[in-house]
């Protein structure tokens, strides 16, 4: 941390944050990569996106104020894009992936009925 | 104690980097169109978040705004993306 002395009120909550959130994250990418369908795998990664990233930012805003010596609070901007935009991003991506899945079963069910009398 | 937070920052980086990795794995093997757009969208924040952990580690403030550019263009690309299999097109006239 170049040579500077951290005092421990940021030291201990600073590394249990990022320690949280480490963990959040990389348990989001395994659930994203393990389970087995698309609106199961929408889940995992918001672990990420929400405490990951505001554990992060706690920790960042932490140690840049104890380096400062000052309160240092620009890291709010990224919370407040971040929790704004993540339910966006869901919502909208969740609406595409029920329309794709309803217009296949629906091409699908047309095929079927058409296949018996053609 | 700075050790420990050291070993904190190292362990949080790791997890976020094997976290891109995992997010490129889904993007490579995903079934559907909308596993690839989710699989990059948690690749671009955990990118995010490996430059906010490069600035905690180096007390330097350059990092700051490219994870706040790159939280911008995110959300963007993914809406955009979101757009298209929905609509087929982005911009509609």
């Amino acid at each position: 941390m170049n040579g500077v002395e951290l005092p421990l009120w940021v030291t201990i909550p600073g590394s249990l944050l990022l320690v949280a959130a480490g963990f959040l994250t990389l348990t989001g990418a395994i659930g994203l990569l393990r389970l087995p369908d698309f609106f199961m795998r929408m889940h995992p990664p918001t672990m990420g996106t929400t405490l990951g990233t505001g554990c992060v930012l706690i920790a960042s805003m932490l140690v840049s104020s104890a380096l400062d010596q000052r309160p240092v609070i620009h890291e709010l901007l990224i919370t407040v894009f971040v929790v704004i935009t993540a339910p966006v991003t869901a919502m909208l991506l969740m609406r595409a992936a029920v329309f794709r899945a309803r217009r296949k079963s629906d091409e699908a069910a047309e095929a079927d009925r058409g296949a018996p009398p053609g | 104690m700075n050790a420990v937070f050291d070993y904190a920052a190292w362990f949080a980086s790791l997890c976020f980097v094997l976290a891109m990795l995992i997010a490129l794995l889904r993007m490579f093997l995903g079934p559907a169109a909308q596993d690839r757009v989710i699989a990059l969208d948690t690749f671009y924040l955990n990118g995010m978040l490996t430059l906010l952990m490069l600035g905690i580690r180096s007390s330097s403030t350059v990092y700051f705004d490219m994870a706040l550019l790159i939280a911008l263009f995110g959300f963007a690309s993914t809406i955009a993306f979101a757009k298209f299999l929905l609509r087929g097109e982005v911009i509609e006239p």
